[in-house]
């Protein structure tokens, strides 16, 4: 099982609402998934500033105090939002490296969820509906997002086992299904540096996509070599800073359905998600096709 | 049900908004249904994407769900007159046993799998496995159809008066195919074969029973089985 939403806004009347919407479309399939929740969102970047989006079992202690010492070892301003058991990192772009390296010698037990110029991640075990209450997400703005609720096949029911996985600057995935080769993958990639956080197969697939971005190719071309090189059942959606993609594997026994208006592309698990959005009656709505990539940028 | 009736009918439908109604009292009051009912007309408002709407139906009653469905709309319907005026979700009339079910938009995966009667028709397209493991249900399919439809269908009939995806009929056993248009690929074992009288007529039959028209029989080909996985052949014993 696991249930899916994606939503891509065209209108920007309707950011003010990307957080609620996405909730709503999120809350809507909680019976496919009831382990774990997440989210990301995508905001407007600003330019001059990266996020950091990091989570602690122990957030009072370890976020007490971190913007300072954060700001002296990397010797730049920092400024940082706490919402329950994460919190958001705000610094200059290029000090992003110097700042992750930091926090592992003073917060040993944080884990970075992810980091970029506009995306932010929230995750956790729990339903979606207490999920997204946790951390407001119903009040955040953006430009599009994903999410995601759980049901565990692969690997343990914990906040870092929950999607969406980041593996690169303002990328994230969900995926519903499982993949079988992720292990040989997983080898292939750590031998071209990447690195790896859990012993889970869908964040194989994520980083197997930020490497491959990370090579040049473009989201599209990224998502394509899914379908030859990983083995197994999925439906991914992909977020990057100023996209949002769809893939599913030939066989395709995840369920997929899209809607596309003037206002937006949205995707859902099932048909479900998307009978609040605006418009849906005379929304164009349609089954991604198998071994198809679907994509949209900004 | 003759066409005159329908106003009358329409007129005394029982109406089950499901934003107000939950889903399980809409399916309990179809159960408690007994032969010779006078609620005859049901009407399902705001269905939203729900699941098992209408699943267990045991009477000859007529259902116009108005809107779209989840997972497993039909199911197991026997005599009902069900039409969905939206789309319908993975496993619409899953094991139907006889009645019908008219889905005005698309279908999606196993439409019809495993029905033993009745006849199921999508007004659009249905997606992949439509007819999957079919047992003698009639399934008339307006648009196309994904892959891997009717494996290992053993009977009925599926019509399709578009394309079929890939490995159309995989393994099948006596299940007819009849597709007008192009088929991507033929699943093992499945082969086009001879489309002879009694195939012709059965498939006007079908086409009126669908409420098909300025379609001929003579537009289709027909695919079925070449019977070769049938029995063991000690020739691909190396094979296992």
């Amino acid at each position: 099982m696991c249930g899916i939403v994606g939503l891509f806004l065209k209108d920007k009347a309707l950011e003010p609402k990307l957080g609620a919407m996405l909730s709503e479309m999120l809350v809507s399939l909680s019976d496919r998934g009831p382990d774990s929740a997440g989210i990301a969102i995508y905001g407007a970047p600003s330019g001059n500033e990266a996020k950091i989006t990091i989570q602690s079992p122990k957030p009072e202690r370890d976020f007490r105090g971190l913007d300072a010492e954060l700001a002296k070892a990397v010797g730049a301003p920092v400024s940082i939002s706490v919402k329950s058991t994460h919190a958001v990192l705000r610094i200059t772009p290029d000090k992003v490296d110097e700042a992750r390296e930091a926090l592992q010698s003073l917060r040993p037990d944080i884990r970075i969820m992810g980091a970029g110029e506009a995306v932010e991640i929230y995750k956790e075990v729990g339903l979606p509906e207490a999920v997204v209450d946790r951390f407001d997400v119903r009040k955040m703005t953006g430009t599009h997002g994903i999410g995601h609720t759980r049901m565990a096949t692969e690997s343990a029911v914990t906040t870092m086992g929950a999607h969406p996985f980041s593996t690169g600057a303002d990328q994230c995935l969900v995926h519903n299904g499982s993949l079988s080769n992720h292990n040989n993958v997983r080898r292939e990639l750590v031998r071209e540096g990447m690195k790896f956080e859990t012993e889970n197969d869908t964040e194989v697939a994520a980083a197997y996509l930020s490497n491959r971005m990370a090579h040049g190719k473009n989201l599209g071309e990224a998502l394509e070599g899914t379908l030859s090189d990983l083995d197994g059942f999925f439906t991914f959606v992909v977020g990057t800073k100023n996209g949002f993609g769809v893939v599913r594997d030939p066989i395709a026994c995840k369920p997929a359905v899209m809607a596309e208006t003037d206002q937006y592309v949205a995707f859902g698990s099932e048909y479900r998600a998307l009978t609040k959005l605006p418009g849906i009656d005379n929304a164009r709505v349609w089954e991604p096709e198998p071994a198809t990539v679907y994509f949209w940028e900004h | 049900m003759p066409a005159t009736s329908k106003a009358t009918r329409e007129s005394h439908a029982r109406v089950f908004d499901l934003d107000v109604q939950s889903l399980r009292e809409l399916n309990q009051a179809l159960h408690k249904l007994t032969p010779g009912s006078n609620e005859t007309a049901w009407e399902v408002l705001n269905p939203k994407g729900n699941h098992s709407v209408a699943v267990g139906v045991d009477q000859p009653v007529s259902i116009d769900v108005r809107g779209s469905v989840g997972y497993y709309c039909g199911g197991m319907n026997s005599g009902g007159a069900i039409t969905v005026h939206g789309s319908a979700g993975p496993g619409v009339g899953e094991n139907m046993m006889s009645g019908s079910i008219v889905v005005k938009g698309d279908a999606s995966q196993y439409a019809g799998a495993t029905g033993k009667g009745g006849l199921l028709v999508i007004e659009g397209n249905a997606s992949s496995r439509c007819g999957i493991s079919m047992k003698g249900i009639d399934i008339v399919v307006h648009g196309n159809i994904g892959h891997m439809s009717a494996f290992m269908a053993q009977s009925g009939n599926l019509v399709v008066l578009g394309d079929a995806g890939d490995a159309l009929g995989d393994s099948i056993y006596e299940a007819r195919l009849f597709v007008r248009g192009k088929v991507d690929s033929l699943g093992a074992d499945c082969i086009a074969k001879e489309m002879r009288p009694e195939h012709l007529e059965l498939l006007q039959g079908l086409l009126d029973r669908a409420g098909v028209t300025g379609v001929k029989p003579s537009e289709f080909k027909r695919y079925g089985s070449a019977r070769t996985l049938y029995n063991f052949n000690i020739d691909n014993a190396d094979a296992y």
